[in-house]
């Protein structure tokens, strides 16, 4: 059998283990930055997340059992489990964004990317998720891509123009 | 001690300070309804049935978490607190799988107790219950999380007391649970199967793998010849079952409960656990003086040897080969026993009482076999001999005392005190030192390896020998003496673990409701029985000596090996990471 | 605008937040060196002159919780600073960080310095990642200059900044899960006793403040207490970041004085509401606040004031709901919110939002059981009254004020589908 290192792993290869490694490092292997350290390591896998793979690696080698590290996964909103994508979009669903009616703004991007919450393209370019208030009510409705926030999207122009930026 | 005067619904009391409204309420027989507060374990606080009114208290206070103060004034039996504590059992009886009638727990479950308690039966909620598929692919344990009633308290045992770390809360809100990493089935974990979350499991969500219906099928069977071994931790445990006081010893009742179910032959684990004191003490002091892995540490208890499979498998060479007592008896009884009654072991049908889940797993080792059969058919818990005994309708209390049969059917005190934490070990030194001094025991008893602390050690002066001993139960414990060995700092010749706290008299099958002080009545029960018997020291034991003569020759011999010892391996994990990074 | 103050907020767009020179140009520095000049009484009696109230939405009296957390015995303490702004129709710390990052600092260090800790950790919510660099870099300068790290200005008083990260949870805003998340586990609320004030962030003396809290503590360290209280009503004295959106025309974070009307804060500041619509409700201190009709709206904005009305300053949310929203459809937004950000822990909350939200649904849909607004209000003051921490407390504070101002929008005659 040609069994492959990324066959045997999926995500985990030599290289992204390297840079795992270094930012486990760059936090001093301190299991009390095991967030920070998740939510760096969720930046460098493609489409932003942790695979199972990637958590046991994580836990071995910081001496964190496992079930902790998916504890943490599975509780924080922002860290995820399932593959997203290159360009990960938040739609605010929280009650302001509701106010000021963010309808507009969620068909226009499901409608132009063809996806519904929580799918993404077909080329893993964009996700769409909801997410609760990030704090941009001043300029509601608003979305954040890879964590950049667009707000005052009331109109398909202005929402095409903020899409734009990640093609 | 600062003593705090309080009132609980206008009753005065006075009680330590530190004390909890709710135990400070128990000492006025108030009963607080609780759920998730278990006397072992830390307060959770987060059922919140326990809530009571607090006079100058805006909102309602968990009596668990909450501690009591000098002129405090607690009413636990208002119309607004007992509505609340209705509400709060309706919100979680909601989301539970109510087929009470199928459940192991009825009758024995804490939930269902309470709502009786408070009269309800349907309510008026939404009872759609959100849950994760059944795990029942392991032999051990079977887990429902349409019956979990997120408590906590398995999460509790198996992270805090045990450190195995297979149980733990995940998602949140509504998706909250109670599961292994990535709900994986227990068996793709770390678990080692030791039960005890199922021992504090408040009702249905994680129980022993039923295996009745099988053993009921065997006696049945007019071509099998069941017999069954009874191991040392059970006879004091399995009275709980029938609401005798804690720690009774129901040996003879227990014998005559199983002859009654059918069994051909009823024998006593307490026999080989002498046989495995036999080859253990041999093995040992071999180490000792040829030389071998140091210190030798005991095999007995089967969750234990998952433990060190799974974790720590670089240590695996410190492990005594011996088999468990159970197994031992399985070997013997598809060889020996085989041997002697002219029954194809192919008909004979092995059933243990173990107070053990992981024996369940334990027996379906495929490395244990004997001429060519599996050496133990099936393995019930103290639990399942309990039902089974209820089921038969056999009036347990009443039962005049019956004995074990031959030539299985004698035990030391020594092979009596393998229940007890810190018994493995005192039988081997009982044995140990005659066999190495030649000379009699001066004092029997070794009170430095008994009781409930954690880790304990001694030495012992075998003439001129210093022998440094550790005692550890529960994982938790093992775990400090094995980082000790990784370390190169483990003082210690010899050192007995036992994977659930207390013992095998605490292990996971045992009756519901074992908590530490029907632990340490049960290990008194366990210390009368040794104290009560003719022979305590196994080497004395002559059943096991005419084993020796007509069947086995002399401990560790060829045939000894081949039946009394194994191998362990390493319980592999997932993913390799050290290849990956060698590539 | 004039309606609006800056004292707080005084340094907004004055300096390069970017500069630590910038800063020292606009008489940076100086609350830390009053305050060095101090006694840790001498500022605990200013805090407590001061009255400031703690601006997380919790409103503790800071000059008491500082009081207490110096009288902790331990010579290992920690200061946090809670940027975990999580409440919706909150944004105002983050206004405060991005524009006047070294005042926030100069806080931690007053704070520190108050309540006798070695180390600060400022808990900064994921949602405002971008603001990581922009923090680090202000703590690397201070380190670099002086203001933080040991022997500050030439004192022996030393003190750590670190900059942890959340990871998007609501619920980390309270103190003891805040304290479990920085300890790298889930975030879910520790049972108290012990209180974090005695034994907190890694087993030590552990004070908790809100950024513009601390802001606050920075800016009257610099200027004197009077200068603060000449603002605002003698029981609600000085000023309050409030974060003003929804259906106005002019949201955004503004520094107002206590005594301000609802009606001064959503006409004159927030400029009214937009086409030609009619204010429905306004919601006070975000999603775990309550809610008020437009009939109240002349109350006003102080806690005293609000309380009589049975509203809460909170977070300092001012979320204003013109009448295109249906009230049912608000409360099943904010129902929404807390299913999301319930930790699941308790019973209470897990539950009681669980079987809420059914109800709220089918308030929506029109066809709600004859016993649904029994249950909801029956469960909702269970949540109220027994659940673990304030999120479960006030998770049904909008449901049971919607009931209370509004009980047409629950009267089952009324919603059912014709």
């Amino acid at each position: 059998m040609n069994s492959t290192e990324t066959k045997s792993f999926g995500v985990l290869t030599r290289d992204l283990a390297l840079k795992i490694d270094s930012i486990i490092e760059k936090h001093q292997s301190n299991s009390t930055k095991l967030i920070g350290i998740l939510l760096d390591i969720q930046d460098v896998v493609p489409r932003q997340y942790i695979p199972r793979e990637v958590a046991a690696y994580v836990s071995e080698k910081m001496n964190i059992p496992l079930s902790k590290t998916y504890d943490v996964i599975s509780f924080y909103a922002a860290l995820s489990d399932v593959p997203r994508a290159d360009y990960i979009i938040q739609l605010c669903d929280s009650v302001v964004c509701k106010v000021t009616d963010n309808t507009v703004l969620l068909n226009t991007i499901t409608n132009l990317l063809g996806i519904n919450e929580r799918e993404a393209t077909a080329d893993g370019k964009y996700w769409l998720e909801y997410t609760p208030c990030f704090g941009a009510c001043d300029i509601s409705p608003a979305i954040r891509i890879n964590g950049k926030v667009y707000g005052n999207l009331t109109t398909e122009d202005s929402i095409k123009a903020a899409l734009s930026q990640y093609k | 001690m600062n003593m705090v005067n309080l009132k609980i619904d206008n009753i005065n009391v006075t009680v330590p300070d530190g004390t909890t409204i709710l135990e400070a309420a128990k000492k006025v027989n108030v009963n607080i309804p609780h759920l998730c507060y278990h006397p072992d374990q830390a307060v959770k606080a987060n059922c919140r049935v326990c809530v009571v009114d607090v006079a100058g208290s805006k909102k309602l206070a968990p009596a668990c978490s909450s501690y009591v103060y000098e002129g405090m004034e607690v009413q636990t039996n208002t119309k607004k607190v007992r509505d609340m504590q209705k509400g709060i059992l309706e919100l979680i009886l909601a989301n539970h799988d109510q087929d009470c009638l199928k459940c192991l727990r009825s009758g024995n479950c804490e939930l269902q107790a309470l709502c009786q308690r408070f009269n309800i039966s349907k309510t008026n909620l939404d009872e759609t219950i959100e849950a994760l598929p059944l795990d029942n692919t392991n032999p051990s344990l079977v887990r429902d999380t349409a019956k979990c009633i997120k408590c906590d308290r398995c999460v509790e045992a198996c992270q805090k007391v045990q450190e195995v770390h297979a149980l733990t809360h995940s998602h949140r809100s509504v998706h909250y649970n109670v599961a292994p990493a990535y709900e994986m089935p227990l068996e793709q974990t770390f678990c080692v199967l030791c039960g005890q979350c199922s021992a504090v499991c408040p009702v249905g969500a994680i129980v022993e793998k039923d295996d009745t219906a099988m053993v009921w099928d065997a006696i049945q069977d007019p071509k099998k010849h069941v017999i069954v071994q009874v191991a040392p931790a059970v006879r004091v445990a399995l009275g709980d079952m029938f609401n005798l006081p804690k720690g009774s010893i129901v040996t003879g009742q227990m014998v005559a409960a199983l002859r009654r179910l059918g069994f051909d032959k009823i024998f006593d684990t307490n026999f080989t656990a002498d046989l495995t004191i036999m080859e253990e003490g041999n093995e040992l002091i071999q180490r000792l003086t040829k030389g071998g892995t140091l210190p030798m540490i005991t095999s007995c208890s089967p969750g234990w040897i998952n433990f060190i499979e799974g974790r720590y498998d670089h240590l695996l060479d410190h492990l005594s080969s011996c088999k468990s007592p159970q197994q031992m008896f399985g070997a013997l009884s598809k060889s020996y026993y085989a041997d002697i009654t002219g029954i194809d072991p192919k008909d004979i049908y092995t059933v243990s009482i173990m107070p053990c889940t992981a024996k369940k797993f334990e027996a379906k080792r495929p490395e244990m076999k004997t001429n060519g059969v599996q050496e133990v058919d099936a393995v019930l818990t103290t639990r399942e001999l309990g039902r089974m005994i209820q089921s038969a309708g056999i009036d347990f209390v009443g039962l005049e005392e019956d004995q074990f049969d031959n030539p299985f059917g004698i035990g030391t005190g020594a092979g009596a005190i393998f229940g007890a934490t810190g018994g493995v070990m005192e039988a081997a030194l009982r044995t140990a030192y005659e066999v190495i001094t030649g000379k009699e025991l001066p004092a029997l008893e070794f009170k430095g390896v008994r009781g409930l602390e954690g880790i304990k050690e001694c030495t012992v002066d075998i003439d001129g020998l210093e022998l440094k001993v550790a005692v550890a139960h529960g994982l938790g414990n093992a775990k400090k003496l094995l980082k000790q060995i990784d370390s190169g700092e483990s003082p210690y010749a010899f050192i007995e673990v036992m994977a659930c706290p207390g013992g095998c008299i605490g292990g996971g099958g045992q009756p519901i409701k074992s908590t530490m002080d029907v632990k340490a009545k049960r290990i008194d029960a366990i210390y009368h029985i040794d104290e009560d018997l003719p022979l305590r020291k196994s080497h004395e034991n002559p059943a096991v000596k005419e084993l020796y003569e007509k069947f086995l020759g002399a401990p560790l011999g060829h045939k000894s090996h081949e039946l009394l010892h194994t191998h362990y391996h390493s319980r592999g994990m997932k993913y390799n990471f050290k290849e990956l990074m060698n590539k | 605008m004039s309606k609006t103050v800056s004292f707080i907020t005084e340094n907004f767009g004055k300096y390069d937040p970017y500069s630590i020179d910038s800063y020292l140009s606009i008489g940076g520095f100086t609350a830390i060196k009053n305050a060095l000049a101090m006694s840790s009484n001498d500022i605990i009696e200013i805090a407590k002159k001061a009255v400031v109230k703690g601006r997380g939405g919790a409103a503790y009296d800071t000059g008491r919780k500082w009081s207490q957390a110096a009288s902790v015995p331990g010579d290992n303490k920690v200061v946090i600073c809670n940027a975990d702004e999580g409440e919706p129709c909150t944004f105002k710390d983050r206004n405060v960080i991005e524009n006047d990052p070294f005042r926030l600092l100069e806080g931690m260090v007053i704070a520190g310095y108050t309540v006798g800790a070695q180390n600060g950790y400022i808990y900064l919510r994921e949602e405002y990642r971008h603001l990581r660099s922009l923090i680090q870099n202000a703590i690397d300068q201070c380190m670099e200059k002086g203001y933080v790290g040991d022997n500050i200005m030439g004192s022996d008083f030393s003190f750590h900044i670190h900059l942890y990260s959340g990871a998007g949870a609501y619920v980390c805003g309270e103190g003891s899960t805040l304290i479990e998340s920085i300890e790298g586990k889930s975030g879910r609320p520790r049972i108290k006793p012990p209180f974090i004030k005695e034994c907190g962030l890694f087993l030590l003396p552990t004070l908790v403040n809100n950024v513009e809290t601390l802001a606050i503590a920075a800016a009257v360290l610099q200027h004197g207490v009077d200068e603060y209280i000449k603002y605002g009503t003698p029981e609600s004295p000085g000023t309050k970041i409030i974060s003003l959106a929804g259906n106005v025309k002019n949201p955004g974070a503004y520094e107002i004085p206590f005594g301000l009307t609802l009606r001064e804060i959503i006409y004159d500041i927030g400029g009214g509401i937009p086409d030609g619509h009619n204010l429905l409700l306004f919601q006070l201190g975000g999603a775990s606040g309550k809610i008020g009709p437009a009939s109240i709206i002349d109350t006003p904005y102080t806690y005293a004031d609000l309380a009589k009305q049975g509203l809460v300053v909170g977070s300092g949310g001012v979320l204003v709901v013109d009448d295109r929203t249906r009230v049912i459809d608000f409360v099943k937004s904010i129902q929404d919110f807390f299913i999301h950000e319930s930790c699941g822990k308790c019973t209470p909350c897990r539950e009681g939002n669980r079987q809420i939200a059914k109800i709220i649904d089918r308030f929506v849909a029109g066809n709600p059981k004859p016993d649904d607004l029994n249950t909801a209000e029956r469960f909702a003051n269970i949540m109220s009254n027994c659940a673990f921490c304030g999120l479960g407390e006030t998770a049904q504070s909008a449901l049971l004020t919607a009931i209370k101002h509004f009980p047409q929008e629950f009267d089952l005659e009324e919603v059912a589908v014709k």
